[in-house]
C-alpha cells in the first residue's frame, strides 16, 4: 500500500513538473534560427480567420512569396509604432513578390479592426483570438516579428518592437530570391 | 361539510392561478431581470485576462482594459451575461472562462479527481471489509480482566484517599 501512494504521488508531481513545462513559450525556433538552420514556419497549414472578412487563410496560403509575419494587437503599444513602418514597406515588398501578414493576437476583433482603420492598413490580416498560432512560434508577449521565405522557411526573427533594418531585410530578401 | 369544502376549492383556484400568473408574467420578468442584470463587476469575476492568465477583476494591464471595454461595450448593446461570455469564447477561445482545455496537458485536471475518487473508493471496497473483520474477530465489548488482589487492594486505597 505505501509503495502505491508514493507511486501516485511521484505520478502527481510529474504531471505538475510536465505541465508548468508545457506552459512557457517554446524558444526552439529562436535556437535553430540562431544556428542558421531555416526551420519549416510553425503551424503554417493551420486556417485562420480573416480580419476584415468573412473566410479563412493561412501562411501556406501564401507559399512562393516572402512573408513579413507580425502578430500584434490594439492593446500593444509598440505595435502602433511599427503599423505606420510595416504599412510603407507593404508596397515595396509586392512589387519584388512578398507581402506583409500581420496576425492579431488575444485581440477583441471591432478593436482590430479600429487599429486597421487607425493605421490605414492594407496588407492582410489573420485573427489568432485563442493565441494557438502564436503558441507555435514560441509567441507570448508582443510585438513579435518572423521572416519567412519563399519555401515556407524562417530567416530570422525579433521579438520585440522591430525597426527599419528589419524591413529592409524582408525586403532584400523578396528582391535577391 | 359541503359549505366547508367549497372555500378550499376556492383556495385551491386562487392558489392555481397565482402560480400561472407567476409562471406566465413573473418567470419572464424574473428572465429579463437576470438579463439585464449583467454587470461588467459580475462577469470580471467570472473570465480571465486572456495574456495575464489571471482573472480579469484583478488583471492590470493594457489588454485587460480593452478585454473589460469589450465587454462593457455587449453589456451597452443588451447582451446577457451568457451570450457575452459566449461572444468571449468566439473572441479569445475557452481559455477566457478559465476553464483547462479538453486536450493534452489540460485533460489532467479533468482525469485526475475523477481517477482519485474512483482510487479511494476501490480502496474502501477493499479495506472496509477488512476492518470488519478485524473488529468482528475481536468481539464487542468483552469485560476486561478482572485484578489481581494486591491491584484491586492499592485501587481501593487510592480511591479512599479521594473521598
Amino acid at each position: 500500500m505505501p509503495i502505491l501512494i508514493s507511486l501516485a504521488g511521484i505520478c502527481l508531481i510529474g504531471l505538475l513538473v510536465y505541465g508548468i513545462s508545457t506552459q512557457s513559450a517554446s524558444r526552439t525556433l529562436d535556437t535553430r534560427v540562431h544556428e542558421g538552420r531555416r526551420p519549416a514556419a510553425p503551424e503554417a497549414s493551420r486556417t485562420l480567420p480573416v480580419l476584415d472578412g468573412d473566410g479563412v487563410s493561412s501562411l501556406r496560403a501564401l507559399r512562393g512569396k516572402v512573408v513579413l509575419l507580425n502578430f500584434w494587437a490594439s492593446w500593444c503599444g509598440p505595435c502602433a509604432t511599427e503599423a505606420p513602418m510595416l504599412q510603407r514597406a507593404e508596397p515595396i515588398l509586392r512589387r519584388y513578390g512578398g507581402t506583409v501578414l500581420g496576425v492579431t493576437y488575444k485581440d477583441a476583433t471591432p478593436d482590430s479592426e479600429a487599429f486597421v482603420r487607425r493605421f490605414h492598413i492594407t496588407y492582410p490580416n489573420l485573427r489568432d483570438g485563442t493565441g494557438d498560432f502564436a503558441a507555435g512560434y514560441g509567441t507570448d508577449q508582443l510585438p513579435e516579428s518572423f521572416l519567412v521565405d519563399r519555401d515556407g522557411h524562417v530567416v530570422t526573427l525579433a521579438r520585440g518592437e522591430i525597426g527599419q533594418r528589419f524591413v529592409n531585410q524582408a525586403i532584400e530578401l523578396a528582391r535577391s530570391t | 361539510m359541503r359549505t366547508g369544502a367549497r372555500p378550499t376549492i376556492r383556495g385551491a383556484r386562487s392558489l392555481a392561478a397565482l402560480l400561472a400568473a407567476l409562471a406566465l408574467g413573473l418567470l419572464p420578468g424574473a428572465a429579463a431581470l437576470a438579463a439585464a442584470r449583467a454587470s461588467l463587476p459580475q462577469i470580471e469575476r467570472q473570465v480571465m485576462c486572456v495574456t495575464c492568465k489571471i482573472p480579469l477583476n484583478v488583471a492590470e494591464s493594457p489588454q485587460a482594459d480593452r478585454e473589460r471595454a469589450y465587454i462593457q461595450s455587449l453589456i451597452d448593446s443588451g447582451y446577457s451575461e451568457a451570450r457575452i461570455k459566449h461572444a468571449l469564447v468566439g473572441q479569445y477561445g475557452s481559455a477566457v472562462l478559465g476553464l483547462p482545455p479538453d486536450h493534452g496537458i489540460g485533460l489532467a485536471a479533468y482525469l485526475v479527481p475523477l481517477v482519485a475518487v474512483l482510487a479511494l473508493a476501490g480502496l474502501l471496497a477493499v479495506l472496509l471489509p477488512r476492518w470488519r473483520r478485524r473488529s468482528s474477530e475481536h468481539g464487542p465489548g468483552e469485560p476486561p480482566a478482572p485484578l489481581a488482589p494486591a491491584d484491586a487492594a492499592r485501587l481501593e486505597s487510592d480511591l479512599a484517599r479521594f473521598d
